[in-house]
């Protein structure tokens, strides 16, 4: 039998192969040839075979027969076998493999081998893929050779053992005699692979973490020699030393740093010397820094390094290479909770980034934009986000929309403004708006009652411009059909009302109908909207036509719609004006029962989906609570909720099952029967009510709260859809010569009633009377009790904190009848 | 850790990969394939790092080659460049000049030199010069054991 061909000479034959066909058969020859030789048991050329086979692999043919080989390969005496049978092990016995664990006794002779390559060559086998089974087996002898000073086994046993405690976490302990003087090691490799080991321990265990916080001292000193020392030809990599032991011990030094101050304090030091040391013109210096800046932040180290490490990050924002940009966003995401205030100083150089050619870079700088916005930066974030959008990548839009949305909810300065923002991505983005924000917005719009007019309007005309963005086509038809009424008595006030009538409204809602570009779901919509208006207008024949038509569309969605409206109109017409009654103020909470207070300062939602590192800042919540312990809240007060049968709602926002008792449906909802126990706050003597509403007056504003300069006035208005929401503006105004910053104000209301808060206007009170801070509160009160409530008002004036609580009793009647 | 290295050239051909956790067979060429799409898609200038399920990819190009390796997310990623340029300059020593036809027809000796350099994913040996010293004396070993057995080597 002649001698199978040699690997190189295989290797250049499959090269010359000019189709796949061709390379197939080669391939297939030779296989059938090793298969052969495997058969006869040919031990001089099984390595040859083997190695073959192994180039065969890698091409991506199957070459699970030769598994068996490898294990004969490793069980041979000559070297060159056994580099190529555990090279085969590696490659083709994952520990899937049935035959996985025959290696076990093999490596278990190897790593008592005479030759240190061989013990080496087993070694490095079982900490790269070895199962568990055989690591419990084996774990005795690689602690063994942790032990050694032969550095050369040393430093791979120790690897091995971060495998094997990988694999089989209970073995842990077994190593801990063997790290003791790990540390004391001069060479490097050892050092490094110590450290490794050290750090996986820690991270598993706290009581290993508490065991080796002593070393910190020792790892300060190895990292500063590193720095301190002079060039060493051995370990220098662009004149730093040995950057991946000095990396490694950053991040053990981290680990154990965490949480722990006295730790903490003792690398202070070598960490100011790192950060300001460190030689930045290559990538391996900023390799470092980017470790060192990490640990500084995650430790408790003093504010004047924290500093440090964000003008290091904020350095490398500006630095040419793309690298170490994205590393530096990446970074400052993680950072932007803890350290906003530091962060915000680089804000301008992250939106820069937006306008970067890298797509990596611009979704971070994105993500961190939103995360940097805050109530006294919108309109400036907002403008550069706006136009972020109109030019990114269809990839960011969505999320980028959907962002802007949250942003312009938590900080709009004001409800125009708001409309307008919200105008401007569903015409530019509006195809990439995510499907739920549709219902979303159409909460909003409905919450901003003096808007209508203006958003029907803006609504309308863009509609006229482009129907093909259906998120966009949804939430206008919604509006026309909600708010048509004041769209053609051209009402609006904010900008010049538009002369539009009846016809031309109904041309564009059955336009939509019938283009090829409107989704069923838009059809839907415009059909609903059309026939809301019947109520609204007063071309009700047109109407009637064009409901019936659909009254035999082949879309099943339409024609179910169109035929109840039929009805409506035939036979249940004294239902119609009640049931396309204007919509209520859709509350987005779906809280039930005991009061809850929200606050939507901002300062409790979560900022961006992705940043998910660090944990939020829980304080208002606690607050509130507070809040309601002052009241004496621990009266459980059972209010019944009535459960209406939910209407066909077109639109989505969450009703209220408090909403229930308004009766939409024509029938009389049954108040609350259970009697309610009075509060015992209060007061007797305020508890006969006025026989009667004077709903027609303005109702008069009020003073709540008048204390050291600052003043908090109160204006009212009572909407008409539901007579149970009085909606109170606060104007906070500050007569002082210092501003107030950090303004917060919180109420507290009696359980019978609900409270929602919108987002203040901002949070400083400027000095003198030169501005005011305004915040919406909404009340619900729909047993009509005296409204009460209890405010308390933070802010920092002249450098110190002041808090303050007080009670609002004197409100006037009309805000509560 | 480092949980895979992959070597693949401009037309996506694999040229070396080393697994540091079990995979299935199957998952491990959906791997392949995902990583040869995604780096070889990247535009010239882009940076060296990409997000893909919950690791990070690091790829440097190196001549006609792409070296492709996926971290823990709480890598170092400019270390990781560090890591595959040491891993280049090992070769290089060892071949001299060392170029894309080394790599294919001497696999099996890029694989010894990796696994001198990394061990279970983690970097094992931080000096050049003891890492070539290293595969140096296994060669020797394979060589004085070959001259005994007086049989070629593979």
């Amino acid at each position: 039998m002649p001698a199978p061909i040699r690997l190189r000479e295989l290797i250049r034959t499959i090269r010359t192969a000019r189709t796949q066909a061709e390379e197939r058969e080669m391939i297939q020859k030779e296989c059938a040839a090793i298969r052969s030789s495997f058969r006869e048991e040919d031990n001089t050329y099984r390595c040859r075979n083997v190695a073959k086979l192994l180039y065969m692999h890698m091409l991506g043919y199957p070459a699970h027969f030769g598994q068996l080989e490898c294990l004969k390969l490793i069980a041979s005496q000559k070297f060159t076998d056994k580099r190529i049978g555990y090279l085969g092990a590696m490659l083709l016995l994952d520990e899937r493999q049935d035959v996985h664990l025959l290696m076990t006794n093999c490596i278990k002779n190897d790593l008592n081998h005479s030759t240190q390559y061989v013990q080496g060559l087993a070694l490095c086998t079982l900490g790269c893929m070895g199962s568990s089974e055989m690591c419990r087996d084996l774990a005795g002898e690689v602690e063994k050779l942790l032990k050694t000073s032969n550095s050369y086994l040393r430093k791979k046993a120790a690897l091995c053992a971060v495998h094997v405690i990988r694999k089989v976490p209970e073995l842990m302990e077994m190593f801990l005699p063997a790290t003791k003087n790990l540390l004391s090691e001069k060479n490097h490799g050892v050092l490094h692979t110590s450290v490794v080991l050290l750090t996986e321990m820690c991270e598993r265990s706290p009581d290993m973490l508490l065991h080796f916080r002593k070393l910190v001292p020792q790892l300060v000193r190895i990292l500063k020699n590193l720095i301190m020392s002079g060039y060493s030809p051995e370990h220098d990599v662009s004149g730093i030393s040995d950057p991946f032991l000095q990396v490694r011990i950053l991040r053990l030094l981290r680990i154990l740093g965490r949480s722990d101050d006295d730790s903490s304090e003792a690398m202070n030091d070598i960490l100011a010397q790192v950060a300001t040391n460190t030689e930045t013109s290559k990538n391996v210096g900023n390799a470092i820094l980017y470790e060192t800046v990490l640990t500084i932040m995650d430790i408790k180290s003093e504010s004047g390094l924290r500093v440090l490490a964000i003008n290091i990050l904020g350095r490398f924002l500006l630095n040419n290479d793309k690298n170490i940009r994205y590393v530096a966003l990446t970074s400052l995401l993680k950072t932007v909770q803890t350290d906003h205030n530091a962060v915000q100083r680089h804000r301008s150089t992250i939106v820069d980034c937006l306008k970067d050619l890298d797509v990596s870079i611009k979704r971070r700088a994105m993500e961190l934009s939103f995360a940097l916005v805050n109530g006294n930066n919108i309109r400036g974030m907002m403008k550069e986000l706006l136009y972020f959008l109109d030019s990114c990548d269809p990839e960011f839009k969505a999320d980028c929309a959907s962002g802007v949305f949250l942003a312009a909810e938590k900080y709009a300065p004001s409800k125009r403004w708001h409309i307008d923002t919200i105008m401007r991505v569903l015409t530019t983005a509006g195809s990439y708006v995510r499907d739920d924000s549709v219902p979303n917005l159409i909460q909003l719009i409905t919450n901003s009652v003096e808007m209508h007019a203006y958003t029907v309007q803006r609504l309308y005309k863009a509609l006229l411009d482009d129907i093909s963005q259906q998120p966009l086509v949804q939430v206008s038809s919604w509006c026309i059909g909600e708010y048509g009424d004041l769209l053609v008595s051209g009402q609006c006030e904010e900008e010049e009302p538009i002369q539009v009538t009846e016809d031309e409204v109904l041309d564009v809602l059955e336009g939509l109908l019938v283009s090829n570009l409107s989704a069923p779901v838009t059809r839907g919509y415009s059909l609903t909207a059309i026939m809301k208006l019947s109520t609204r207008f007063s071309s009700v024949n047109r109407i009637k036509k064009v409901v019936s038509i659909y009254g035999s569309s082949i879309d099943v969605e339409l024609q179910q719609r169109a035929v109840e409206y039929n009805a409506l109109f035939k036979k249940y017409d004294h239902m119609r004006p009640a049931l396309l009654e204007r919509m209520p103020i859709m509350e987005k909470t779906a809280s039930n029962g005991p009061t809850e207070i929200v606050q939507t300062n901002g300062e409790t939602e979560a900022s961006m989906p992705d940043t998910k590192h660090l944990p939020l800042v829980t304080q208002p919540a606690n607050q509130a609570n507070d809040l309601l312990d002052l009241l004496g809240g621990n009266d459980v007060v059972p209010v019944i909720q009535t459960t209406l049968p939910t209407k066909p709602a077109s639109a989505g926002g969450e009703l209220l099952d408090l909403l229930g008792d308004l009766s939409l449906s024509g029938d009389p909802a049954p108040a609350p029967s259970v009697p309610i126990s009075q509060p015992p706050f209060l007061l007797d003597g305020l508890s006969s009510q006025p026989l009667f509403n004077d709903t027609s007056a303005a109702i008069p504003p009020m003073t709540a709260y008048s204390k050291n300069g600052l003043k908090i006035e109160l204006t009212f208005e009572r909407t008409n859809p539901n007579p149970n929401i009085a909606v109170i503006t606060i104007h906070a105004t500050n007569t002082t010569e210092a501003d107030m910053t950090e303004f917060v104000f919180q109420a507290a209301v009696p359980k019978t009633f609900q409270l929602q808060l919108l987002s203040p206007s901002s949070n400083i009170v400027p000095a003198l009377n030169q501005g005011s801070v305004t915040q919406v509160i909404r009340v619900l009160n729909p047993q009509k009790q005296q409204l009460r409530m209890r405010v308390k008002l933070t802010y920092t004036h002249k450098g110190s904190p002041v808090q303050d609580l007080a009670e609002v009793n004197n409100f006037p009647p009309q805000s509560w009848q | 850790m480092m949980h895979f290295l992959l070597l693949f050239s401009r037309q996506g051909k694999l040229r070396l990969q080393k697994w540091f956790t079990p995979i299935p067979e199957r998952e491990k060429k959906k791997i392949v394939r995902d990583m040869t799409t995604m780096v070889l898609g990247r535009k010239p200038r882009s940076c060296n790092f990409l997000h893909w399920k919950d690791l990070k990819i690091v790829y440097k190009k190196y001549a006609s080659l792409y070296f492709c390796c996926g971290l823990d997310a709480e890598e170092n990623e400019l270390l990781a460049l560090e890591v595959l340029h040491r891993y280049v300059e090992l070769l290089d020593k060892y071949f001299g000049n060392v170029c894309e036809l080394d790599i294919i027809f001497n696999f099996e000796k890029a694989y010894f030199i990796l696994d001198e350099f990394l061990l279970g994913g983690e970097v094992q040996e931080t000096s050049k010069q003891v890492v070539s010293r290293s595969i140096e004396a296994s060669d020797m070993l394979q060589e004085t054991m070959e001259e005994y057995m007086s049989k070629p080597a593979f």
